[in-house]
């Protein structure tokens, strides 16, 4: 299996998404600068946590823009996955490969902790290790991670069933409590609509080590293995 | 050319930003302000000297990247450099 890491300028989060991948994979991705408007040969494509570009103008716009994600779009109109974590997804919407916009946290506040989320479904090459209705926990670390879109659009992602995952309590229920940024149906993640394109506000590369505290997210990067290898 | 642009929130999208500028002008002791949104400014100058071109590209400037047209709205104004 061949992985591309795409790296923004104020991406922070590549090396964590490149050791992930590296544990599940047993092979090191290839790190891929911005810049680059070559993509080597790729089975999953990873846009990483960050600030790129600061988060200047809007979160992920001007990475969006930037030459390597032209090439990015091709590979996911022709049907390699791509994978977008925070930052990276919001550049998938802002490049729009994902409906939806990713805005200012509802409680204006940076939000640095776990959540729970439960995975809505899981016959996805990202999700199929886990159990549908599953409640995992994850980090989240983020001020633009509000999902906003319309109603037409929702209603679109609902029927769809491309809702990927949503901010929950532990036992599984989707409540106003349980959603620290205001997003729209508790949306913490979403697919297109081949289920090949994921983007997600929290981090599954954080938790993938027993020595930090869980291992929620490394059935994700198994996932992709099993699927992808 | 020179164009000053504005991006703006569209009517119903939640603003937190402007409520919380709300609250410190109250708290300073305007109380009659009943509302604030916060947008954008930004000024951007074109080699083009014909307006109709220069529109058009500031046009497709705001829709390709300056204004996120899901919740966002854009005005310009344009003037000789």
């Amino acid at each position: 299996m061949k992985a591309s890491v795409i790296v923004f300028p104020g991406s922070n989060c590549d090396r964590d998404a490149a050791v992930a991948l590296e544990a599940a994979m047993g092979s090191t991705p290839k790190m891929v600068w911005h810049g680059d408007s070559e993509l080597p040969d790729s089975d999953l494509i990873l846009l990483p946590g960050g600030f790129s570009y600061g988060d200047y103008l809007r979160s992920g716009a001007m990475a969006a823009h930037s030459p390597i994600m032209r090439e990015v779009v091709r590979r996911a109109n022709f049907g390699t996955p791509v994978l977008g974590i925070c930052n990276g997804f919001q550049v998938l919407t802002e490049a729009g490969l994902l409906p939806g916009i990713l805005m200012r946290n509802s409680t204006l506040r940076f939000i640095c902790k776990d959540v729970r989320l439960r995975v809505e479904r899981n016959n996805t090459p990202f999700a199929a290790q886990y159990e549908e209705g599953q409640v995992v926990r994850l980090p989240i670390a983020h001020k633009d991670g509000c999902y906003f879109a319309d109603a037409a659009t929702l209603y679109l992602l609902e029927s769809e069933n491309r809702i990927a995952f949503r901010y929950c309590e532990d036992d599984g229920a989707v409540t106003g409590a349980a959603n620290p940024n205001g997003s729209s149906g508790n949306i913490a993640g979403i697919y297109n609509e081949t289920g090949k394109v994921l983007g997600m506000m929290p981090h599954p590369e954080r938790l993938v080590d027993p020595a930090l505290s869980g291992t929620d997210g490394a059935k994700m990067f198994s996932s992709l293995v099993e699927a992808l290898h | 050319m020179k164009a000053r642009i504005t991006i703006t929130l569209k009517p119903g999208v939640l603003d937190p930003q402007g409520k919380a500028i709300e609250g410190a002008l109250h708290a300073l002791g305007f109380g009659g302000v009943e509302g604030v949104r916060q947008g954008k400014f930004l000024e951007v100058e074109v080699a083009e000297d014909d307006p109709k071109r220069a529109r058009a590209e500031i046009e497709r400037m705001c829709e390709q990247l300056l204004a996120n047209t899901i919740i966002e709205n854009y005005a310009y104004e344009l003037e000789a450099a």
